[in-house]
């Protein structure tokens, strides 16, 4: 069982986000970390690798800027190795340009059994990656798995819906993307972060994938304005001295909901 | 550029036409006289509504028996619009099958997608979209630069639906191609959660806890509170992460967006990702013990104060008035 598990490495979620100023595109300098919403996944790839009993995960993502950090945390929680698509013409690629960014990326690697990805991104949510990922390579996929377990040589996703969940069948190789909290993340041992290291990290461009168009050119898309919304103004906030409730109680009155 | 020809990826539920759907057709109507509805599905049932709301032909595809829409209903669009009904725009909603089918078209028809938009226009430049960021405090724009369709999806509630005077619309059925290795996902069996009360995005009173309620047993002071209300309980994703309640309860960014005429957040410190999902509530009252946390800053009503004292006693009051 070899899995590909695609990494976002995004600023810090702490600090707040800013556009720069010339191109609208979401400033990315600074400390990269990997994306929350990606240690999901590759939890979910360490347990099924290790319940397959043989096999490997391995991780790929794209920047623009050889940040290799957030790569080394998904090697120090047991990842084998890594390939990231480093390249300045990337800047400002579409999803779906990432989506064949990191298609090409999967194959080079040798193509896997599962390619797991988050839902979505938490910095740009576009949201349609891991989608567009299996219709390049020609796969099946099941999208906002909240369970997966595999059988033989086929999967079975427990997949969240608008009313429930649906149970999923699906035949192998595929690609899933992985609701948060499907699984509780391992913190990478100090032994891991020290192994994490010396494992395998290979850098290519763009051009060494053959994908072309890149970055600006290649997104079909331009920003052409960016507007504060208007803002919400902040109303009375008042410290609880016991008898706070009944401002509720006056409030919900007022409006006549009560 | 000039819209002829624009497209709604429509959905219905139980025989009815979703919200969300009437919505989209409703705003397709403005931007041109040609708007055609795409049904994974079978239409029959609510075809009338999708004319009343500016629909004048239907694409419908019947029964999917088991296969994931988006990969079966992308194959499907692709093969009309290479039978020569090209869109210039197809409008589709931000949920489950919007997502699968909008991903999966962009990839077959090479097309760059925009995701999570509340509008859309027609200008000299060309189509343009407006998407919110930073938790909807600064608004792009963004205007697609190549030919198209044109690939845009909508978060709910960005326009208001109204029928108007539509007539029946014609419908055309149209086939799934054989999807071959990429059919190889099928649903084997559907879970519905069942719930009581008003539907989460229609109420019109919303109490959302977060992870300020501490453990998960103390979910049911929202519950309690929301009944009391004739409202819906909600939910935070810390606590949804966390497994305390099912995803159906999530407020925000990857939950529901929801804009009731009193939202009450308790114990909700005010993520972006939450924001994004109530900010267009028409009141909002805030509860939690942290005054430095975000939620105050757009809340009507702010009490700095612990949940498990203001909430039992707000119970307590609401009961001895009924």
């Amino acid at each position: 069982m070899n899995i590909v598990v695609c990494v976002k490495q995004i600023p810090d979620p702490a600090s707040p986000g800013a556009l720069d100023a010339s191109t609208h595109a979401l400033k990315r300098e600074g400390k990269l970390i990997l994306d929350e919403s990606d240690a999901y996944g590759v939890e979910m790839a360490l347990q099924l690798v290790a319940t397959a009993g043989a096999g490997e995960v391995n991780i790929v993502s794209m920047a623009p800027n050889g940040e290799t950090s957030g790569m080394r945390t998904a090697l120090a929680m047991g990842a084998a190795k890594g390939l990231l698509v480093s390249d300045p013409a990337l800047a400002g690629s579409d999803a779906l340009t990432t989506a064949k960014v990191l298609a090409a990326a999967i194959t080079k690697l040798g193509g896997a059994d599962l390619v797991i990805a988050a839902t979505e991104s938490s910095d740009g949510y576009t949201g349609t990656v891991p989608e567009q990922i299996a219709e390049v390579l020609g796969l099946p996929s099941v999208t906002f798995a909240k369970k997966v377990k595999i059988e033989g040589s086929v999967l079975k996703v427990d997949r969240q819906s608008e009313s429930g969940y649906d149970e999923v069948e699906c035949t192998l190789p595929a690609v899933i993307s992985v609701t948060a909290g499907v699984v509780e993340p391992r913190y990478p041992s100090f032994k891991g972060i020290m192994d994490a290291k010396k494992k395998p990290l290979d850098v290519v461009t763009a051009g060494d994938l053959a994908v072309t168009p890149t970055g600006w050119a290649g997104a079909g898309q331009k920003i052409v304005n960016v507007t504060q919304a208007e803002a919400r103004k902040a109303g009375e906030v008042i410290e609880d001295d016991g008898e706070a409730f009944g401002k509720i109680v006056v409030f919900l009155e007022n409006l006549k909901l009560i | 550029m000039t819209i002829n020809n624009i497209w709604v990826f429509a959905q219905g539920t139980g025989g009815v036409a979703t919200t969300g759907t009437l919505e989209l057709l409703t705003k397709a109507r403005s931007l041109s006289s040609k708007v055609t509805a795409f049904v994974g599905g079978d239409a029959s049932a609510f075809a009338a509504s999708l004319g009343e709301h500016g629909a004048t032909k239907i694409y419908a595809t019947g029964d999917l028996a088991g296969k994931l829409p988006g990969v079966a209903l992308s194959a499907a669009i692709k093969m009309i619009i290479d039978g020569g009904d090209s869109p210039d725009v197809i409008m589709f909603p931000q949920n489950y099958e919007g997502r699968d089918t909008i991903a999966r078209l962009s990839v077959k028809l090479n097309r760059t997608v925009l995701t999570n938009s509340i509008d859309i226009a027609d200008s000299s430049d060309g189509v343009v979209a407006t998407t919110p960021v930073f938790g909807g405090n600064i608004l792009v724009e963004t205007v697609f630069t190549g030919p198209g369709p044109h690939l845009v999806s909508f978060r709910p509630k960005s326009f208001v639906a109204e029928p108007a005077s539509g007539g029946a619309p014609e419908i055309v059925a149209v086939s799934v191609p054989d999807l071959g290795a990429q059919g190889g996902a099928r649903v084997v069996a559907t879970h519905t959660e069942q719930t009581t009360g008003p539907k989460l995005d229609e109420a019109a009173i919303v109490v959302s806890g977060g992870r300020g309620l501490g453990e998960a047993g103390n979910y049911s002071l929202i519950e309690d509170l929301a009944k009391l209300l004739k409202g819906a309980p909600g939910a935070s994703r810390a606590i949804v992460d966390a497994g305390w309640v099912p995803y159906s309860y999530q407020v925000g960014q990857t939950g529901k967006v929801v804009k009731p005429s009193v939202y009450i957040a308790a114990g909700i410190s005010g993520a972006t990702q939450h924001m994004v999902g109530m900010k267009g509530s028409k009141n909002i009252i805030a509860i939690n013990k942290d005054k430095e946390a975000p939620i105050f800053g757009i809340a009507d009503l702010g009490i700095i104060g612990d949940i498990h004292k203001v909430l039992p006693k707000l119970i307590e009051a609401l009961k001895s008035r009924s």
